[in-house]
């Protein structure tokens, strides 16, 4: 393993894999706040020129945790396939590249192929991949996955209702969330952030959306995103939901930092099944919900030295292990520390989306930004093409992309519309077939009754 | 374009700050509705870079410490930094503040100088009342510049309170420039993660208002000192 290069007449060493990774990464403010970043350019491409020739055995070897000591290393490496690895180990990082990106691989063959690499491997093919390039691949890789509808599949471009209100107020809840219904928004979930992480209020709100759920026919799930703790006592009690949320990290100590473990989200994911169950569902659907974003793990200081975006990968390689139903990136969300401007947020956002589709994830975005970043809207209607383009499964759907509980901007009612607009594609059936039948939709258009919200009835 | 049932309207608007019910031109918004959202963002991404003042300072009653970064600019892309304290600032606190206190409350400016002017006036006496009605002994405030969360690793370490509360503004939104949070933990000290922290945060005059607010950050205080323990683990 040689872990040096030559270039522009100089010669660049590095003392490990991990290194490498992390000076290989494109420019991120959070990978320099860690002192884990390239010096310039030169060191940079110095660190992909290395990787390049670092084989798949060579990455899987050396995880940026030990396995000893990081129960998401130990997920990420036990759950490999040996054949598929067996087949892989002795390819360079750049032949993954070219074998990833040539006509002679399919999405399914990145998807049997990619049991056998480990986080850190695909985290490391995507530093050797331009922005066009991971939207080609993630294209490619069609994930689906089933809840009460089956999220997913080429042609479909689903949205999470993010209806959040600042105190939790029911009726102001109520109210967007039927305005975003009305512009064929939330087949993805209909998904509240609660202001108060408790039961009670987890309870309530779950309430109303399993209310309008049922009393508008509109198929899809809900969620309520509080801690997974307070969802499951609230299910426990006797709360509706379809599943179970959790910020998840690429670390077990980070994990903990968003005091959650890997036994919480066992128990979530077995609690949820035994409760369908219960109530006569099918159970062998997917039914978990994880949020990520690049710099978590350097937010709460245990990203064990390794660069944001491969830390970030290793959460996939978490999530995959709980088969989810929901994961995605909320990319520019953690603030200018870890992503400056929005060309970081987008190259993250490409990064994210693909890392996401090779571990079979069916991988949703945020794409989102905060009043402290140099970012603004027309970074956020760039990223939603882009993402729509490179096939992720959902965005989210905020009114005209302000969050008034959050305090950040993402996508709104009408962007989605837009992008559904601009490049042909439809919500999930049958939630499509729904919106049709009220003339929210007409032909996958918008329809007569588009953006107006007394069409339910209160 | 279409038309709305304009009594539906005008009842859902009511019920929520969120931009709802706008209407279309096709699938997009109308000017009007275009430009004030573009208007409210740059005004948030202006506020993050204002200061809180002296006069405001005077008038809360509050002396003053800075962290270790050069101004707001550089507090934006060093977290590290506005988590730390110099030997000066460390110094004044220890002499300015009894120590010990069953409760040690302090200012920060995090990413809204608004935030502080428009609700610690409010949030500061209406707690210590509370508490002090009940017989908890609260400490000297003070207010902390360039300030972040983690700040509270180090107060907690200078002061030794038994529950240390930093009252901080929050990254400025389209709805408010001016919105609060309220960080709190059981112990306070270098070794505690993020989620030892009780948080309430949106305290606003959009939100929760500052009274009400000073209300639940007192009932979360005294869950505290009576089970001894913060974060998840705290029964509310």
């Amino acid at each position: 393993m040689l872990l040096s290069h030559t270039v522009y007449g100089q010669t660049f060493r590095f003392s490990s894999v991990k290194e490498v990774l992390a000076k290989a990464n494109e420019y991120k403010s959070g990978d320099v706040l860690a002192r884990v970043a390239a010096a310039d350019n030169r060191e940079r491409m110095a660190a992909k020129l290395t990787l390049a020739e670092l084989t798949v055995a060579d990455i899987r070897e050396n995880p940026v945790v030990p396995y000893e000591t990081d129960e998401v290393t130990r997920i990420i490496q036990d759950g490999l396939d040996d054949a598929e690895y067996r087949r892989l180990r002795g390819l360079t990082i750049g032949e993954l590249r070219d074998k990833i990106l040539s006509d002679e691989t399919s999405g399914i063959d990145l998807l049997k192929m990619s049991r056998g690499m480990t986080s850190e491997v695909i985290a490391a093919v995507a530093k050797l991949m331009g922005n066009l390039d991971l939207m080609i691949a993630s294209k490619k890789i069609e994930v689906t996955a089933r809840c009460n509808t089956v999220i997913g599949g080429n042609g479909v471009f689903a949205s999470r209702l993010q209806p959040n209100h600042p105190t939790d107020d029911i009726k102001g809840i109520l109210s967007s969330l039927l305005d975003g219904l009305s512009y064929a928004v939330g087949d993805a979930v209909l998904g509240v952030n609660p202001a108060i992480d408790s039961v009670e209020s987890t309870t309530a709100v779950l309430n109303l959306l399993q209310d309008v759920k049922t009393r508008y026919a509109v198929p899809t799930q809900i969620c309520v995103l509080s801690h997974i703790s307070t969802q499951m006592k609230a299910l426990k009690a006797g709360a509706p939901t379809d599943l179970f949320f959790q910020s998840i990290a690429g670390s077990e100590k980070a994990l903990g930092s968003f005091a959650a473990s890997c036994d919480m989200l066992g128990e979530a994911d077995d609690l949820i099944r035994k409760s369908r169950t219960a109530n006569r569902l099918d159970n062998t659907g997917n039914y978990m919900y994880f949020e990520t974003g690049q710099g978590s793990e350097l937010s709460s200081d245990f990203h064990h030295g390794a660069d944001q975006q491969t830390m970030e990968s290793r959460c996939y390689g978490l999530a995959r292990r709980y088969k989810p139903f929901l994961v995605n990136t909320v990319v520019g969300f953690i603030g200018p520390e870890y992503l400056y401007d929005g060309r970081q947020v987008i190259r993250a956002a490409h990064e994210d989306v693909f890392c996401g589709k090779m571990h079979g994830l069916p991988m949703g975005i945020d794409c989102c930004y905060t009043n402290h970043m140099s970012a603004d809207q027309n970074d956020i209607d760039n990223l939603i093409v882009l993402a729509a383009a490179a096939g992720a499964s959902y965005v989210m759907g905020v009114p005209q992309s302000d969050d008034i509980m959050l305090m950040y901007q993402s996508t709104g009612y009408h962007d989605i519309a837009a992008v559904r607009e601009l490049l042909g594609l439809k919500p999930i059936e049958p939630f499509s077939a729904w919106a049709e039948n009220l003339g929210i939709l007409e032909n996958g258009r918008l329809g007569k009754n588009a953006g107006n919200a007394a069409i339910f009835k209160l | 374009m279409q038309t709305l049932d304009g009594k539906t309207t005008e009842y859902l608007k009511s019920t929520t700050p969120a931009r709802i019910c706008l209407g279309r031109t096709g699938s997009r918004y109308k000017t009007a509705d275009y430009l004030r959202f573009q208007t409210d963002q740059y005004a948030a991404a202006n506020a993050v870079t204002a200061e809180v003042d002296e006069k405001t300072l005077k008038d809360l009653g509050l002396f003053e410490v800075k962290t270790l970064c050069r101004d707001k600019t550089q507090m934006l892309t060093r977290p590290d930094l506005g988590r730390l304290l110099g030997k000066a600032a460390v110094k004044k606190i220890k002499s300015c503040c009894i120590p010990s206190p069953d409760a040690q409350i302090y200012v920060g400016d995090g990413l809204s100088a608004a935030a502080v002017a428009a609700n610690a006036g409010d949030l500061l006496p209406a707690i210590r009342l509370s508490l002090e009605y009940e017989g908890i002994s609260v400490g000297t405030p003070f207010f902390v510049r360039y300030c972040r969360v983690n700040t509270a690793k180090i107060i907690g370490d200078i002061l030794k309170p038994r529950v240390t509360c930093v009252l901080i503004g929050e990254r400025p939104g389209l709805l408010t420039v001016g919105s609060m949070s309220a960080y709190i933990a059981y112990n306070a000290g270098p070794s505690m993660s993020e989620g030892d922290y009780n948080v309430l945060s949106n305290i606003s005059k959009n939100g929760i208002p500052p009274v009400e607010a000073a209300a639940v950050i007192t009932d979360i205080i005294k869950a505290m000192l009576k089970q001894k323990t913060s974060g998840y683990g705290l029964i509310l």
